[in-house]
């Protein structure tokens, strides 16, 4: 039989009709491969995210095999000396089991645990970028929510994930969770004796927190995630403006292969980077903390980052209880007001902000161009308040740590971070509002005079005045005409005008001879106008 | 590749349909043409380098290809070190310490290198593009919209829940029990009462002589060996658990209780305050005084009792406790005084609880009497 020759020219058109034979995709396929993605390393901080949270899949299984959530008393006979012979749980014995005779096992550990940090940092990074350039108006506003469950269910995630090996610092965390659901007035008591199956700490919750923690709550994450990342894909990612840019585009470079190729070297460089985090810094130690005992705790119990906001608020809430005189009596406990309404009301309230922004804007369009932040400033005074407070509440919860380290009354830094919760917000609110209208200004000073040259000139009359650059054309007596602003970065150095020679070559040593212009192909070659004067001090 | 440089305007607009079966186009011209058939214009198209093979391009996929190299030389030593490095625990400073670092720079270095080679390929080797594709931001027709909505709104008339009145409430009668039964064995079998029993939770520990045949339960050091008064020396203290079975272990979380001896005059103080108040009178036995170690606040061991000063502190909160004064708290978040113990000394010579704690344990919560 004559073998058919393979026809190379006619192999694209066949792929293409085999697969729009099967599967009609001839059409969509194309579409997708040929989908345009803006670019701006800003756009990266959600990847991050992304890439973490797959890490934290691989490993996370990897630590299913290995780890057992039994809260059953044994004692232990494992590899680590120092605590042979102790009664711990099952959980506990198997953490350190994993930690210590798996071959690998503890960086799988630490690899999981970072990947969880960076996760959570990287969610934060994310959604600041997102408030600050105005991402999440119309038509994103669901999109902003979703992620701002998506911090929640990280931060749940993380939380659930911590008190697994029930060592002492994972028991002490879930001693304050079983504080806080007591703390909710009428069914407190209730609603903690039904998650701990009775009194604390009881024989279920690590069991519980297991399920959560492996399926529950990372089942949630990934359904996310999934329609986060399916509304940017259909709505299409929003883009700074700049030239060619308008609301009706989308100026960038296809989906395949470039953006799709830096994606996935961006993914190895994440998980590279975790992977050199995971085998060189230490976290959670569990080893060193011991088993949990209701009766032991040392100082320096700080929580992770993220959680640790929520930590600095318990620590700084006034000792305010209310009491309801009826019957016998009831309490509402201090505790209930950072740790029950602060988390509810900081985790739901900015997921109507979009809309809340709107409505006081009057503002129905549709917005696919980013704002930068100096163009709103309230916005951006809001969002240097939420942080100021955050970072107030969060140095709080290690506010023991840093009295210790920097020999300041623990008192007065609990009075600090109070009196800073109240006054520094507004502050920032302040000093962001005044920094974007001075910022603005300089924008539109420039557009109007052009660039300052830093030349200062000496008229006949004797007056002084510096030489401006116009960016733009001059009128007849040289003065410039105004430009608009468009929105986006206004040149405001003369090196950004392509005033600056080559720089001059060697760090210690400078090369006699400048280099030459450096030749980029597509761009014409950077050479001195003829008639350009040299620049000097006038001396 | 040629420079490509898009006369016409940014859609296509104007230009002419290209037939794709044409022989002499080639293949980014057909790629081209179906970018424009998905309103995306490739702008610019443009090597990064000058002709083909010119220096420059080779020097960059040298580095590329050496990267991926390392790439692989990193994870063969991941893979070699993983299997030959002593990895097993032993005390003291030994090889196997260095275990998790190799693991970490090798796994680290190679997945980087992966990383930046393919990021070099796309960056460095691939054209330079700028494509832009229409968002399509125009709206569907007012017709199609109004038909749209009319369409949902048409599901309700379809199934006519409106004009059945009597549908309306079968419907919510009948699927709610449906939607409580789904609920139900979750609830039903989460489900705790905390006020269940003679000895109900929140309120007992496990000093109480009760379930202990009515004798008084002695105070235990961790190991279960009971207390005289001459172990804990003026100024000392000491966490105390309930002598009786398991006493010591998480079963009696909210029982470890710190036992202080106070000094003379600090004793005198402490009595004259516990006597004035109804609740803590003749708690105390001689110089020792003995409260709750469970923080009133969110229940973490306030275990930081500082002796000159006699404060109590919890560190997981801050909340401060004055020992000479009913627990009464002086700083922080705690709203309640530790809960005191009161102590006697059996006719053996040991510490015992007079009777388990008078005012409740731990965590405050709502229907605290």
């Amino acid at each position: 039989m004559k073998r058919r020759k393979l026809d190379l020219a006619q192999v694209p058109a066949n792929v293409g009709k085999g697969l729009d034979d099967r599967y009609k995709a001839a059409t969509p396929l194309r579409g997708l491969l040929n989908k345009v993605f803006p670019d701006h390393w800003s756009f990266l901080l959600g990847e991050i995210a992304l890439f973490s949270f797959i890490v934290l899949l691989l490993t996370g299984v990897f630590l299913t095999l290995f780890f057992d959530p039994s809260m059953k008393e044994i004692a232990y006979e494992g590899a680590y000396p120092a605590l042979r012979g102790t009664e711990m749980s099952q959980a506990y014995a198997s953490s350190l089991h994993l930690s210590f005779e798996v071959r690998g096992g503890l960086f799988m550990r630490q690899m999981h645990h970072w990947a969880a940090l960076l996760f959570m940092a990287a969610i934060v990074v994310h959604m600041a970028r997102i408030f600050f350039t105005g991402a999440f108006r119309k038509p994103r506003e669901a999109n902003w929510a979703i992620g701002v469950a998506l911090f929640l269910l990280g931060f749940l995630a993380g939380f659930t994930g911590y008190s697994l090996p029930d060592d002492g610092l994972s028991g002490t965390g879930l001693r304050i969770a079983s504080a806080i659901m007591l703390s909710l007035p009428v069914v407190g008591t209730w609603v903690s004796a039904s998650i701990f199956g009775g009194e604390f700490p009881g024989e279920f919750i690590i069991g519980r927190f297991y399920i959560a923690h492996v399926l529950l709550i990372p089942g949630g994450l990934l359904a996310l995630i999934s329609v986060h990342l399916g509304l940017v894909f259909a709505q299409k990612h929003t883009q700074w403006p700049g030239p060619g840019r308008t609301n009706d585009n989308v100026v960038g470079e296809r989906m395949f292969p470039r953006y799709a190729l830096k994606q996935g070297g961006f993914f190895m460089a994440v998980f590279g980077v975790i992977a050199l985090m995971a085998g060189l810094f230490q976290i959670n130690p569990i080893w060193l903390f011991g088993p949990y005992r209701a009766s032991e705790v040392s100082s320096a119990s700080q929580p992770d980052w993220y959680v640790m906001f929520m930590d600095g608020l318990v620590r700084l809430m006034p000792a305010w209880q209310i009491d309801i005189p009826i019957g016998d009596g009831y309490v509402i406990p201090p505790l209930f007001w950072p740790a029950v309404v602060g988390l509810g009301a900081l985790t739901t309230v900015p997921m109507f902000y979009p809309f809340i922004e709107a409505r006081r804007l009057k503002d129905k369009r549709s917005h696919h161009l980013l704002e930068r932040p100096r163009d709103a400033p309230e916005r951006t005074g809001l969002g240097a308040m939420a942080f100021t407070f955050f970072i107030v509440a969060t140095l709080s919860g290690g506010n023991d740590v840093i009295a210790d380290k920097f020999h300041i009354s623990l008192n007065a830094m609990t009075w600090a971070g109070r009196i800073g919760l109240v006054i520094l917000p507004p502050l920032a609110y302040y000093l962001a509002v005044r920094v974007c209208l001075g910022l603005q200004q300089h924008d539109r000073e420039v557009l109007a005079h052009g660039v300052e040259t830093g030349i200062i000139k000496r008229a006949p009359d004797g007056r002084f005045y510096e030489v401006h650059q116009p960016l733009g054309p001059v009128d007849d007596h040289g003065h410039p005409l105004p430009l608009d602003y468009a929105g986006w970065v206004v040149p405001k150095k003369m090196n950004r005008l392509g005033a600056l020679a080559p720089a001059v070559k060697g760090f210690f040593y400078p090369v006699e001879k400048p280099a030459e212009a450096p030749v980029s192909p597509g761009m014409p070659p950077v050479t001195a106008r003829e008639e350009r004067e040299e620049i000097t001090s006038g001396r | 590749m040629t420079v490509v440089k898009e006369p016409h305007g940014a859609h296509g607009a104007g230009t002419e349909p290209v037939d794709v079966n044409d022989p002499r186009l080639s293949r980014f011209d057909i790629v081209r043409e179906g970018a424009r058939r998905d309103d995306i214009e490739i702008v610019t198209y443009e090597s990064q380098f000058q002709g083909t093979n010119s220096k420059a391009e080779k020097r960059v996929v040298r580095n590329i290809a050496f990267l991926f190299l390392l790439s692989g030389a990193a994870a063969l030593v991941f893979l070699v070190f993983y299997i030959i490095w002593p990895w097993e625990f032993e005390l003291g400073h030994t090889d196997s310490d260095y275990f998790t670092p190799i693991l970490g720079i090798s796994l680290g270095v190679s997945l980087l290198a992966l990383g930046f080679a393919i990021l070099a390929w796309a960056k460095k080797l691939l054209p330079h593009e700028v494509s832009i594709q229409d968002r399509h931001n125009t709206p569907s027709s007012d017709d199609d919209r109004l038909i749209t909505g009319q369409t949902i709104a048409y599901l309700g008339d379809e199934l006519g829940v409106q004009r059945r009145p009597l549908l309306k409430g079968a419907i919510g009668l009948g699927l709610a029990p449906l939607g409580l039964v789904a609920a139900a064995p979750l609830i039903g079998g989460l489900i705790e009462n905390p006020h269940k029993g003679d000895e109900p939770m929140m309120f007992h520990t496990g000093f109480d002589p009760v379930p202990n045949e009515g004798k008084p339960v002695r105070l235990t050091r961790e190991d279960g060996t009971s207390i005289r008064p001459e172990d804990v020396s003026v100024g000392g203290q000491i966490t105390v658990f309930p002598g009786i079975p398991h006493g010591a272990t998480n079963q009696y979380a909210d029982s470890p209780t710190l036992l202080i001896h106070l000094r003379a005059d600090d004793a005198a103080a402490a009595r004259a305050k516990g006597n004035a108040d109804a609740i803590n009178k003749d708690s105390m036995w001689e110089n020792y005084i003995a409260y709750s170690k469970i923080c009133t606040h969110a229940g973490c061991p306030a275990s930081l009792y500082e002796q000159q000063t006699n404060r109590l502190l919890c560190p997981c909160h801050q909340s401060q406790f004055m020992i000479t004064d009913n627990a009464r708290p002086i700083f922080g978040p705690a709203s309640r005084r530790l809960p005191q113990l009161p102590i006697e000394v059996d006719a053996e010579g040991f510490f015992v609880a007079a009777s388990d704690y008078k005012e409740t344990i731990g965590p405050d919560f709502w229907e605290r009497p």
